[in-house]
C-alpha cells in the first residue's frame, strides 16, 4: 500500500486544504481516496464542513469560526487523513452504490457519435456497444451540481475533447473524453463528445438525496430506444 | 406582511450564509458575496446574522412595503433617499427607491423577522446556475411579492435606544467598503504558483488588476497582462475553493466567488485569504485590485482580526437594542 500515502498537502485559502496522493489519474489510488473520504465523513468532526474526494486526492473544507477548529488547516487536514487512513483501508464494504443509467444512443441525441467513431476508427454501433458494456466508477464530482467524472471508459474510445466547446449541451447528455465519461446534469456549456442522452434527472435540489450519483458509485449504462426515452422523460 | 417589487434592479437575489456539505456532489456553498455586510444588515433589524436578505447589485431595486416594516440596508453606498447602515421603520406604502452604487457594488436589504421562504438543502440562498433556492431559484422581477415573517416591527423599533422619527442617530461602520482603489487583497501562493514563469509570478503581484465586465457571482475575471507557464501541460482536475485564483490557457486570471465551481482543471496561482473575500466582492466591474503575498499564519491572523471587528460592530448594535452584551 505504498500508494496510500499522501504526496503532500496544500492550502486552499486559509480554511481548506487539499491532501494530494497522486498528480496523475490512478484508479487504484482513487479507490483509496473514496474510502478515505467516507472514513473522514463518518467521524462527524464538527468543524469539517465538506469532504471532497477528487481524482488524485481529498479536499477538506473547514469552519474556521468553530471554537474547536485547531487553527492550521494543513496540520488539521493531514492529521484527519492520517488518523482515518487505516480505517479506510481496512473497511471491507466497497464505497458507493450500484447505479444503472438508461441511455438513448440514437442519432438525434448522439451529437458527436459520427465524429467519435471516425477518430476512434470504429463503426458508430461499436462505439455504442463498447460504451454500454463498460463498468464505471464515479471518481470525482464537480463542474456543476450532480456532474460526475466517471472512470473505466474502454481505451479504444479515449478521444480528446471537442476543439471548441458547445455553448449549450442539453441536460442529460452522456459524453466522453480522454478516459472518462460524464452526464451533463442540466443545459450548460461543455466540450465533451456527446454520444447519447439519459431521461434521468441527475440533480434535483427538492429530493432528499439531491444527486443521483455520488462519489464512489459504480455506474452502468443501459441502451434504451427513443420511445422508451420519451416515455421515461415525460414520467420524470 | 410582504414587500412588492416595483423595479428589480440589475441583480437582486435572496442570500444567506449558504449551504454546506454538498461540495462532494459538485454544489458550492454559495450565499451572500459579502457575508460581513449581510451580518450587519441583519443585526440592524434585530435578526440573527445568517438570516436571508436581499443582495442588491450595482443598480438597486424599487420596493414597496405593504405593512409597517423595520428594514436596514448595509454594504455598498447606493444613491437613495433612504438612510444606509441603520434601522429604519418604513411605514405601510413607503416606496424604497435605490439607484446606482456610488461606492462598492453590493448591499443587503434585511427586514425584521426575515423573508418567509422555505430553505432548500438547508439554506435560503438563491443558486442561479441551478435555478433553485431563494425566491423561485431566480433573481427578483417586476411585480414579485415577497412574504415576510411577522416580527412586530414597532416593538423592535421601540426597544432601540434613541429611536426617533423612524430611525436612529447612529450607524453601523462600513467594514468592507474600499476607501480608495486599488484595494489590497492578501493571497497565499496557490498549488501551481511555481509552475508559472518568473515574469508572471512577479506580474501577478506587480499588476493593478481590473475586474472585467463579464464577472459575476461565479467568478471575477481580472484584466491585466496575460499570465503564462513555460510548460503549458494539463494539470489533473482538482478541488477549488472560494477565493481560488485560476488561470485558464488564455492567461486571464479568474478569482472564484460565491457561486464557484467546486473543481477545476486550470492551474491555481493564488488563494485569496478568507478575510479579504468580502472586500473583493465590493468591487464593481472596472474596480481595481492588487495582490499582496502573505503566509498561512498571517491569513489566520487577518481572519481573526476581521472576525473581531465584525463581532465588535455586532455587539455595538446589540447594545443599542438594549441587549446585554458578553
Amino acid at each position: 500500500m505504498a500508494k496510500a500515502r499522501p504526496l503532500g498537502v496544500v492550502p486552499l485559502g486559509d480554511s481548506a486544504a487539499y491532501v494530494e496522493f497522486s498528480s496523475t489519474l490512478d484508479l487504484e489510488v482513487n479507490s483509496v481516496i473514496q474510502r478515505l473520504a467516507l472514513a473522514i465523513l463518518k467521524r462527524n468532526v464538527p468543524w469539517v464542513r465538506d469532504v471532497v474526494p477528487a481524482l488524485g486526492g481529498v479536499a477538506l473544507h473547514f469552519d474556521p469560526d468553530n471554537p474547536e477548529f485547531p487553527g492550521n488547516p494543513l496540520e488539521a487536514a493531514l492529521e484527519l487523513v492520517t488518523d482515518s487512513l487505516k480505517a479506510a483501508l481496512e473497511a471491507k464494504a466497497e464505497p458507493g452504490r450500484e447505479v444503472e443509467l438508461p441511455v438513448c444512443y440514437e442519432s438525434e441525441f448522439a451529437l458527436d457519435l459520427a465524429e467519435v467513431a471516425k477518430k476512434a476508427g470504429l463503426a458508430p454501433a461499436e462505439v455504442i456497444e463498447r460504451h454500454a458494456a463498460g463498468e464505471y466508477r464515479v471518481l470525482m464530482m464537480g463542474f456543476a451540481p450532480g456532474h460526475a467524472y466517471m472512470g473505466g471508459l474502454d481505451e479504444k474510445l479515449a478521444v480528446p475533447r471537442r476543439a471548441s466547446p458547445r455553448a449549450i449541451v442539453p441536460a442529460g447528455s452522456v459524453a466522453i473524453a480522454n478516459e472518462q465519461t460524464v452526464v451533463y446534469p442540466y443545459a450548460i456549456s461543455g466540450g465533451w463528445n456527446v454520444i447519447g442522452r439519459t431521461p434521468m434527472v441527475l440533480f434535483d435540489a427538492a429530493r432528499q438525496r439531491p444527486s443521483l450519483l455520488w462519489p464512489g458509485d459504480r455506474v452502468r449504462f443501459r441502451a434504451i430506444s427513443r420511445e422508451k426515452y420519451i416515455e421515461m422523460a415525460s414520467g420524470q | 406582511m410582504s414587500i412588492r417589487v416595483l423595479r428589480p434592479g440589475l441583480l437582486t437575489t435572496l442570500q444567506d450564509h449558504g449551504r454546506h456539505g454538498f461540495q462532494r456532489v459538485g454544489l458550492c456553498p454559495g450565499g451572500a458575496m459579502d457575508k460581513v455586510s449581510l451580518a450587519l444588515a441583519n443585526a440592524l433589524v434585530g435578526n440573527p446574522p445568517d438570516e436571508a436578505a436581499l443582495e442588491i447589485t450595482v443598480i438597486g431595486p424599487e420596493i414597496e412595503f405593504q405593512e409597517d416594516t423595520l428594514v436596514a440596508v448595509c454594504g455598498a453606498e447606493f444613491e437613495s433617499a433612504f438612510p444606509h447602515n441603520r434601522p429604519v421603520l418604513a411605514r405601510k406604502g413607503t416606496r424604497f427607491n435605490v439607484g446606482r452604487a456610488k461606492r462598492g457594488a453590493r448591499a443587503y436589504i434585511a427586514v425584521a423577522g426575515g423573508f418567509a421562504i422555505e430553505p432548500v438543502l438547508g439554506s435560503r440562498s438563491t443558486y442561479l446556475p441551478g435555478h433553485f433556492g431563494g425566491f423561485g431559484g431566480r433573481a427578483l422581477k417586476h411585480g414579485d411579492v415577497l412574504a415576510l415573517r411577522d416580527a412586530s416591527a414597532h416593538e423592535r423599533f421601540k426597544s432601540l435606544k434613541k429611536a426617533k422619527d423612524g430611525t436612529v442617530r447612529w450607524s453601523a461602520p462600513p467594514l468592507t467598503l474600499p476607501d480608495r482603489e486599488p484595494i489590497l487583497v492578501h493571497v497565499i501562493e496557490g498549488q501551481h504558483f511555481a509552475s508559472f514563469d518568473s515574469t508572471s509570478q512577479r506580474g501577478f503581484f506587480d499588476t493593478v488588476w481590473r475586474v472585467a465586465p463579464d464577472s459575476n457571482r461565479m467568478g471575477f475575471r481580472l484584466s491585466g497582462p496575460p499570465l503564462g507557464r513555460p510548460q503549458a501541460d494539463e494539470i489533473l482536475s482538482g478541488p477549488t475553493c472560494l477565493g481560488s485564483v485560476q488561470v485558464p490557457p488564455s492567461g486571464v486570471p479568474i478569482a472564484l466567488m460565491a457561486d464557484h465551481q467546486t473543481t477545476g482543471g486550470y492551474p491555481r496561482i493564488a488563494e485569496i485569504v478568507s478575510a479579504d473575500v468580502a472586500r473583493l466582492a465590493q468591487l464593481a466591474p472596472g474596480g481595481k485590485v492588487h495582490f499582496a503575498k502573505c503566509s498561512l499564519e498571517m491569513a489566520g491572523e487577518l481572519r481573526r482580526d476581521a472576525r473581531e471587528r465584525l463581532q465588535s460592530a455586532l455587539r455595538g448594535i446589540e447594545w443599542e437594542y438594549g441587549k446585554k452584551t458578553k
